[in-house]
């Protein structure tokens, strides 16, 4: 027990008496005299209104929040996951404005207007959506963290190939975009599954993208 | 993330003029690199001045033929743009080659040339880092350095620029029109845009405060073959470890710039006469000077090999 | 349940509902984002205040003082916990470093203070107000520069490897002295981060002395223990509930500081809170894989058969730490009557070393299959036969001791026609594609399946709904599934009856997720349940237990039929049973066997690496669900590409951590970096593993997939790369010219 001194150990005695255990004795009370003042330190409070799976959503918010928190912690739809907060992993993707984002790295105030679809947008468990229900189907998830943005990206991608968007792999810039395993695979790229379940996350889009609309 | 006021200016200068009143304020466009950085106070902005409603975002053809690129136009939309994909094929590909579809649907053309270096030591705000804390010291130089530059760093910083971009519009000339907040507009060409570290690796470009990007220009086409061959341990979402820009005519003759090797998008006009003789001969000029580290010096090699490849893939 | 002898018939061979490739039944769950994690629940307790956790910013030495006060008195905070409060905790189950309190800092990124506020937004802000004043130490970082002061020692990864500081067979010396044709190498293979998608996370809420947690681990009731004792409360005082789990891979095995830290600062806040590591705080405070040094040894004649067999492994750790033990399968893969293998441990400060997804085998294989291919190279065999000819039935170090059941050679035989690999060339170099070098690899696979005890309670209701509960978790594993799958084999109902609840420390305690021995046991426990289940519906329904048929909802014996709802009819039925071993994996060696198939192009002129094809034969017992089964297998090869080009956690060697933490600087495979997967399963049983007669397979698929991709790279170019990862600078140098 080193560097535990002499000042601490009474003060945890007096604290915890004889059976209580240290840690928990030893744990502060809560923060006291916070300034009422406001200053620079002060959260900023804004108000926005976003249309959330259709339906529109008024929320005065501390102008920190991202996109990201402000759905999985003020409006508890938690569907879109926090798996990095830095745009490294994609487990965020959330489709704004009928583009594809990562929700961590964008301010919720940033989207006043906006028409925002999640997870719990696309489909319910008694209410698949095509892409939840070939997930399904060919097992494309495994710790099912990552699932909802891979989803959301899925069908995101479907679309992107459909307007036409290129991407790194696409070989002829100025021919018409095809839906191949290349070309899932590049655009998926921005997702990260560490279960592993790649192969068949193309699998379940391959046979989305084969579906007749 | 330090907290922050917000506000929505009506015009570029309105939005110079915000960000010049207030030191602590700072420009949000995408913000995919911005935030990512104010939630580990490496940026520590108070007031953020959203440019996204101020348009900036179309891209028009320009009188001498070129294009004119919004500051705001995402980088899906510059990739996806039909005049780029045909003239300007090695812009679209590098914005391709970079981040992921996520990031490319929010980022913007003026703030992937603003995005900050990738140095790991500059991302951990407990270790020495001279362009996040000026004067503390560069833990990188005797550091983790494999992904760091080669060239053009100095004692004080081995940061490379990380984006894609930018060494696309290296390679073609493009000129970055900016406004200040007194409505003056000022065009600086992409060569002096970024800086080297030198001894103040804490700015990264040639803004002024407040100076706002309200555009990039393009001049017109150079027609020829266009390619961007980025270079990664894994095959997408990663950050270059070099990649060559080049635009290669049917004669041999051509440009080329260099990513993932310097403080800033990497060209050596003077070496391009040499573009008929092959790779070899270009980058040795190119490199001339080099310094790398233990862990980079194979950036070396493999900025010969990739610019090789794409002289090939030129031919082909 | 007693598991003592081999299991005979029973009824988990009918195979109506066991043994089909079924959907999960997670799955709409998972796919709308519905199933809740463990920071996402809202819903359990109200008043969750947030919790920001600080780590250290050196790696070793201690804390002088920390100053809070600025950070007291930022807007919403309404705690401060601080190591400094405290002595140092007592360490957890496993745990190497003390997971909170006390002023020494053992490991950068160790947790030194948490900080509570109203939102995350002031939590985090508050966080960066916290001024902490360090007296540095030196610490020993580099595994190389003190690998020579390692010390011999023996270890358990407690996951089914292991071995005494050096274990012997016959002479090895004298052997490989004599042998006729010899081989010698050292590889090496860098820490590596578990990287799983969800960050540790926990919310903590104290009712009076008791405690509840709601986190993300693998392990339930060694997490409930742990708790218990670096808290110094009772276990009774505590319920732990993981639900779901956004992957471990081993990296939630033990408990870590968001459990710790959310309970201190619940108590501290007198009011509920949730705790999340951020990402950049994972690789360093956590565990992850540690690096290795391995030398190999290799003698046979020159007909390819081993003589003399050397493994020996050299890691760091600190001081309460182990070796990572990656000679365990050396023991047992390949005969030859010579044997020796050896771990060394050397003192590093970096952060702890601990279990990673097939810790030992993962990158013993690495290594062990490296050399495998580089001898057959040497005799001049082809490696697939090479392999086969060394092919043993029994433990060669205890040659009394028989495999249960093993069919290498059918894996590596099915799996070589299945890749067509007599059309590879074996003089690397040769192959060529457009701009890519293409070379085939190959490799075996070898994990050890481990027996457990696990318990289950099931209860059948009067709707006839079959209910089972188990602490038993699901970290992407299947296990909810094939657990509804066994009941419902059992009890002769569809899988729409069958209700499965996991990881709640308020059930029976299960065997959890590691070692890949949850789905077997787990399984094997429902099983165990459910025959005293079943002997409670005879006895209500007033049959003779002996020949009662479970079937169709149904129960039925000589000619008389009830469904098996009117069991229930008075009151739900409830059955509670553990399954426990005898001495069968002592007298019998149990293991598992996959042959492992890569076809790699290497940039001619970048030496970039892309996998282009991959297979895995796997012969494990009984699958339980292929398909739930063939995802770990390709989720665990997946894994092994990463591991082979890519992964590797960047010491800086001065300042002692992880420079590279977080998941742009650690990169995993992406999707653009794995093809089209394949997975065959022998179809076999053991009889000897469980009623279940199955063995594991979550660890089996990355067991030797990255000595496959560096064999590839080998024959693709020439280049022979012994240091993982294996990235384009290490090939540059000696690649072939570009056309």
């Amino acid at each position: 027990m080193p560097s535990f001194g002499e000042n601490e150990l009474s003060r945890r005695d007096v604290m915890a008496g004889a059976t209580a255990c240290a840690a928990l004795a030893a744990v502060p009370a809560r923060a006291e005299g916070r300034p009422e003042t406001a200053g620079p330190e002060q959260p900023v409070l804004a108000k926005v209104s976003l249309t959330v799976n259709g339906q529109r959503r008024e929320l005065e918010l501390d102008t920190r929040t991202s996109l990201l928190d402000a759905a999985r912690e003020h409006l508890h739809l938690t569907g879109s996951k926090k798996g990095c907060d830095h745009g490294q992993c994609g487990a965020c993707t959330m489709i704004v404005d009928g583009r594809r984002i990562n929700s961590c790295l964008t301010l919720a105030v940033m989207h006043q207007g906006s028409e925002i679809t999640t997870i719990e947008g696309l489909g319910q468990p008694d209410a698949l959506h095509p892409m939840q229900a070939a997930f399904i189907k060919h097992d494309g998830y495994q710790c099912g963290y990552c699932t909802p943005g891979q989803i959301c990206s899925g069908v995101a991608v479907l679309a992107e190939i459909k307007a036409g968007i290129p991407s790194h792999v696409t070989v002829d810039l100025n021919a018409p975009m095809q839906v191949t395993d290349a070309e899932i695979r590049e655009r998926m790229s921005g997702n990260i599954c560490r279960c592993g379940a790649y192969s068949n996350i193309v699998e379940a889009m391959t046979e989305v993208a084969g579906r007749p609309a | 993330m330090k907290s922050f006021t917000y506000e929505r200016p009506n015009s570029p200068a309105d939005a110079a003029a915000a960000v010049s009143r207030n030191p602590n304020a700072k420009f949000i466009a995408g913000g995919t690199n911005l935030l990512d950085l104010m939630k580990l106070q490496i940026e520590t902005p108070t007031h953020l001045v959203d440019v996204n409603g101020l348009g900036l975002d179309t891209i028009e053809a320009t009188p001498e033929g070129g294009l004119r690129v919004g500051a705001l136009v995402r980088n899906t939309d510059l990739a996806s743009d039909a005049r780029v994909r045909k003239d300007y094929a090695v812009l679209s590909r590098a914005l391709l080659a970079g981040a992921s579809g996520q990031l490319r649907n929010k980022a913007t053309t003026a703030g992937n040339l603003l995005q900050r270096t990738r140095c790991p030591y500059f991302y951990d705000t407990a270790q020495a880092c001279n362009k996040r804390q000026p004067g503390s010291g560069c833990s990188a130089l005797d550091g983790v350095s494999r992904q760091l530059a080669v060239i053009g760093a100095s004692e004080a910083c081995i940061a490379t620029h990380p984006g894609d971009m930018a060494v696309a519009m290296r390679v073609l000339d493009a000129t970055v029109e900016t406004v200040d907040a007194k409505g003056a507009s000022r065009k600086i060409p992409i060569a002096d845009f970024h800086r080297l570290p030198g001894d103040r690796p804490e700015v990264d470009t040639s803004l002024a405060p407040g100076e706002l990007i309200t555009a990039v220009t393009l001049p017109k086409p150079l027609g020829g073959a266009h390619i961007y061959r980025k270079v990664r341990d894994r095959a997408s979402y990663a950050y270059a470890l070099v990649s060559v820009a080049a635009v290669v005519q049917p004669d041999g003759s051509g440009r080329a710039a260099f990513g993932g090797v310097a403080h800033k998008p990497w060209r050596v006009e003077a070496a391009e006469g040499e573009m008929a003789r092959g790779a070899k001969a270009v980058t040795a000029q190119v490199f001339a000077g080099a310094k790398p580290t233990h862990d980079n010096a194979y950036k070396l090699t493999l900025a010969e090999r990739t610019l090789g490849a794409a002289l090939n893939e030129a031919r082909a | 349940m007693k598991f003592d002898t081999p299991a005979g018939q029973n009824p988990i061979d009918q195979l109506k509902v066991v043994g089909k490739a079924t959907d999960r039944i997670d799955g709409k769950f998972k796919t709308t984002g519905t199933a809740p994690y463990a920071y996402e629940r809202h819903d359990v307790v109200a008043n969750q205040a947030y919790g920001y956790v600080l780590g250290a910013g050196i790696a070793k030495g201690r804390i002088r003082a920390i100053d809070t006060a600025a950070a007291k008195a930022s807007p919403g905070v309404v705690a401060i916990v601080t190591t400094l409060d405290m002595p140092a905790l007592g360490l957890g189950r496993m745990n190497a470093a003390n997971l909170f309190g006390g002023a020494q800092i053992q490991h950068y990124h160790q947790a030194i203070a948490v900080v509570v506020a109203e939102t995350f937004e002031q939590a985090r802000a508050a966080a960066f107000l916290v001024k902490v004043d360090y007296a540095r130490e030196a610490g020993q970082f580099d595994l190389e520069a003190v690998a020579s002061s390692a010390k011999p020692v023996p270890g358990d990864s407690g996951e089914g490897s292991g071995g005494g500081s050096e274990d012997r067979a016959g002479d090895f010396e004298g052997a490989f002295a004599s042998a006729p044709v010899t081989f010698d190498e050292t590889y090496t293979t860098p820490d590596e981060s578990h990287a799983m998608m969800e960050p540790h996370a926990t919310i903590a809420a104290w009712e009076g002395d008791k405690l509840t947690l709601w986190t993300s681990n693998q392990m339930i009731a060694w997490t409930k223990g742990s708790i218990a004792k670096i808290l110094s409360i009772p276990e009774a005082s505590i319920r732990v509930d993981s639900p779901y789990i956004g992957g471990g891979f081993g990296g939630k095995l033990f408990v870590r500081s968001d459990a710790v830290v959310a309970a201190l600062a619940a108590k501290a806040a007198g009011r509920p809170v949730k705790v999340a590591l951020t990402r950049p705080l994972v690789a360093n405070n956590t565990t992850h894989r540690p690096a290795t040094i391995q030398r190999i040894r290799i003698g046979a004649t020159p007909d390819g058969t081993i003589t003399a067999i050397a493994h020996e492994s050299t890691s760091g750790n600190l001081p309460k730490g182990k070796p990572e033990t990656a000679v365990d399968q050396t023991k047992l893969l390949y005969a030859g009557a010579n044997r020796l293998t050896a771990m060394k441990l050397a003192h590093l400060d970096l952060p702890e070393g601990n279990s990673m997804r097939a810790p030992g085998e993962a990158p013993g294989l690495m290594a062990l299959e490296i050399a495998m291919d580089e001898m057959a190279e040497k005799l001049g065999m082809d490696p697939v036969a090479f392999r086969v000819r060394n092919d043993t039935q029994v433990d060669p170090g205890h040659p009394e001791r028989p495999f249960s059941h093993r069919n290498l050679v059918g894996c590596l035989k099915l799996g070589a026609e299945t890749f067509n690999w007599s059309a590879r060339n074996p003089k690397p170099g040769q192959v060529r594609d457009g701009r890519w070098l293409v070379g085939i690899g190959m490799a075996a696979g070898f994990r050890n399946n481990l027996l457990m005890k696990s318990g289950a309670r099931v209860r059948l209701g009067r709707d006839g709904i079959v209910t089972v509960e188990t602490d038993m978790t699901d970290i992407g594993t299947g296990s909810y599934t094939i657990i509804a799958q066994t009941a419902a084999e059992m009890m002769g109902v569809g899988l729409d009856k069958v209700v499965v609840r996991l990881g709640d420390s308020s059930f029976p305690v299960s065997a959890g997720s590691g070692g890949q021995f949850g789905a077997n046991n787990s399984t094997a426990g429902v099983y165990a349940a459910c025959v005293q289940l079943r002997e409670a519906v005879a006895q209500r329904l007033g049959f003779n237990s002996a020949d009662v048929a479970f079937a169709d909802g149904q129960v039925r014996s000589g000619n008389r039929t009830e469904t098996l709802a009117k069991a229930a009819s008075d009151g739900e039925l409830v059955a509670e049973d553990s399954i426990e071993y005898g001495d069968l994996a002592k007298k019998q060696q149990q293991s598992t066997f996959a042959g492992h198939f890569v076809e790699v192009g290497v940039d001619i002129d970048t030496a970039e690496i892309r996998v282009r094809r991959m297979l895995a034969v796997c012969a494990a017992g009984r699958i339980l669900n292929p398909k739930s089964a063939r995802s770990q297998v390709i989720g665990g090869m997946t894994m092994g590409v990463g591991g082979a080009l890519m992964e590797e956690l960047a010491v800086d060697t001065k300042r002692g951590f992880f420079v590279n933490h977080d998941l742009a600087g650690y990169e995993v495979p992406v999707h653009a970096d794995i093809p089209h997967q394949e997975v065959i399963f022998l179809d076999e049983v053991d009889p000897q593993s469980s009623p279940m007669k199955a063995k594991g397979v979550g660890e089996l698929g990355i067991c030797g997939v990255g000595a496959a991709v560096a064999n590839a790279v080998y024959n693709a170019t020439g280049v022979r790369v012994r240091s993982y990862p294996i990235t384009l600078d290490k090939l540059l140098g000696q690649m072939p010219d570009a056309a």
